[in-house]
């Protein structure tokens, strides 16, 4: 039996009067890879900020490896192994793009490597997501989709123990989304466990192993792929009535 | 190489500043070198805050006149020598850059900026109603006979500047290339991708608004003797409190060089404008510079030397393949 290492228990996060979780609860196994699907402001990136520790929940628990992180700061989170990408990209601008990686590196992934090879390191990601030509170029003068690269290369520079990942594939060619989808494939047979948040349903039913899904702040489905995509109410929260 | 380039600089610098007390009999160049050296501290001190952490803001010359009011209250109560009151000063305004930076770092953006304002404000209400170091009244600050082993205080005072300016420089050029640098500007760039990457946001600006707090008090502490009358208006003067903030901004924020070059450059235009025209004008100056730099090149000249490197660098490039 493989171990959850992340617990999201009872989880509600408010907007003021507005409730945007309602006590939500799921589990994500060592190494397991999940998908997180709903419909737009379902509440999967307010999920995400809260287990990423950007927000702080109302009520309720985040467990990660056991560990009660609910109240950690997110640099903490980051810390013990906890990386995500951003739906809206947030490249640090001023830099260039292997200077985006060398953050993760020396910062939450610092215990993890080895700290005379952190420019080689952070080539190996970009040559990882085919970036490696990109290295020295300004991060801002990206276009949107490579901004979505750089997303996931910078979270995978994290050398997370658990990565999320928002709608990384936003915008790509069905080609790029097949390369994406290998490189998360190749990560996850390192023993990385996903969270994938994407409309793509190519690649979330390709993907992942086990899906959840949110509907207006509120856990609708959590299933296998195949049983998730049957569900009558799964299918009245996208096609509505 | 880089490193060694900079350090023969230092040697250079000080070297010169040395040679200077030898040569130069006219107090007057002492006087406007001083006046120079204390902006380009203080623009050192301001942007490790507002240009590498990306928190402007309008009060940190407060540390200074909080610099100011320290040294005073020491030399009265103690007569300590100048060297101690000046790590003493940079102690008390560090902690004081702690404990507001705790209070006011939360805040983002303009709030910030005000925020800064006001503490500012809270302090001159303060320095107006400590009879001790002369309220609002003002105070005579003797110089102490001892000069060292210079001819004469004045000249004292001006290598202990050139030592602190170099010193300033060197804190904050070794920030902006060290581990801590690339974290304030993961800040500047975006906070909270920033923590979600690993790096202690909260930390790391206070460790920014203590050293901003810490130079700007060692750039106030010698000011007492150098003007011998000291009144809050002197100690929160505009113009340097606008200095602080417009060297940077001139010279460039994103760089650990780009607050000397301000310095220099607006300094000695301020010096030749009070000599050949009127010190009335340098409000002026400073104003009109700013907005020919925020407009024209908002980056700075650091910005734009940094531009021209990486425009021949990639014309390299590109020919070589
Ligand atoms: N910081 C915030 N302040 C107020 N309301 C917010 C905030 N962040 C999100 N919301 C609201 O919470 C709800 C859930 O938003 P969220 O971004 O989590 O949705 P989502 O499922 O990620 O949607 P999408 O598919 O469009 O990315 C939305 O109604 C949104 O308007
Ligand atoms: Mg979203």
């Amino acid at each position: 039996m493989a171990e959850n290492i992340l617990v999201v228990d009872q989880l509600t996060k408010k907007f003021g009067g507005f409730v945007a979780l309602d006590s939500v609860s799921f589990e994500l196994k060592e190494n397991e890879r999940l998908g997180l699907i709903g419909p737009n402001g379902s509440g999967k990136t307010t999920m995400i900020n809260c287990v990423s520790g950007a927000l702080f929940n109302d009520a309720g628990k985040v467990v990660f490896e056991n560990q009660d992180i609910t109240a950690l700061p997110a640099f903490k989170r980051a810390k013990l192994g906890i990386a995500r990408s951003f739906q809206i990209p947030k490249p640090f601008h001023s830099m260039s793009v292997i200077q985006n990686l060398l953050i993760p590196l020396e910062y939450a992934a610092w215990d993890r490597v080895d700290h005379h090879r952190l420019q080689e390191e952070a080539m190996e990601i970009l040559e990882l997501v085919g970036f490696q030509d990109r290295a020295n170029e300004n991060s801002a003068s990206l276009t949107q989709v490579d901004m979505r690269k750089l997303e996931l290369s910078r979270a995978l520079a994290a050398k997370p123990k658990l990565l999320v990942s928002d709608e990384a594939m936003a915008g790509l060619s069905s080609s790029e989304v097949d390369e994406i989808l290998e490189i998360l494939f190749k990560l996850n047979d390192r023993g990385v466990a996903v969270i994938m948040i994407e409309h793509i349903m190519r690649a979330v039913t390709r993907f992942c192993e086990r899906i959840v899904v949110l509907d207006a702040g509120k856990k609708i489905a959590d299933d296998i792929a195949e049983n998730v995509m049957k569900d009558p109410e799964v299918e009245r929260a996208y096609l509505g009535e | 190489m880089k490193i060694n380039g900079f350090w023969i600089g230092v040697l250079i610098v000080l070297a010169l500043g040395y040679a200077f007390t030898f040569f130069v009999d006219n107090e007057f160049y002492f006087f406007a070198v001083y006046v120079v050296l204390q902006g380009l501290i203080m623009a050192v001190a301001w942007n490790v805050l507002g240009g590498f952490t990306g928190y402007v803001n309008f009060g940190s010359a407060g540390f200074f006149a909080v610099g100011v009011y320290t040294s005073i209250a020491l030399n009265k109560a103690f007569a300590l020598p100048l060297p101690l009151i000046i790590v003493a000063s940079a102690c008390i305004c560090g902690l004081i850059g702690l404990g507001t930076g705790y209070l006011t770092l939360r805040l983002k953006g303009v709030y910030f900026a005000i925020a800064t304002l006001a503490m500012a404000i809270v302090f001159e209400t303060v320095a107006n109603n400590w009879e001790y170091v002369g309220g609002a009244a003002g105070t005579y600050v003797l110089q102490p006979e001892n000069s060292f082993f210079f001819d004469s205080y004045v000249e004292f005072l001006f290598m202990v500047m050139v030592i602190l300016a170099v010193f300033a420089t060197a804190l904050s050029r070794y920030l902006s290339i060290s581990k801590i640098g690339q974290g304030l500007a993961a800040i500047r760039d975006d906070e909270t991708a920033a923590e979600c990457m690993g790096v202690p946001t909260l930390r790391l600006k206070l460790i920014s608004a203590s050293i901003m707090g810490g130079l700007m008090g060692i750039a106030g502490a010698p000011f007492p003797f150098f003007i011998s009358f000291v009144d809050p208006l002197s100690a929160f003067s505009l113009l340097i409190a606008v200095n602080a903030i417009a060297m940077p901004m001139i010279g460039g924020t994103a760089y650990w060089y780009g607050p000397v070059i301000g310095a220099l450059l607006l300094g000695t235009i301020q010096e030749i404008t009070t000599v050949t025209i009127s010190s009335e004008l340098n409000l002026l100056v400073v104003g009109s510079l700013l907005v020919a730099f925020i407009t024209l090149a908002p980056q700075g000249i650091a910005g734009l030397i940094h531009d021209l490197k990486n425009g021949r660098q990639k014309a390299k490039d590109k020919s070589h393949g």
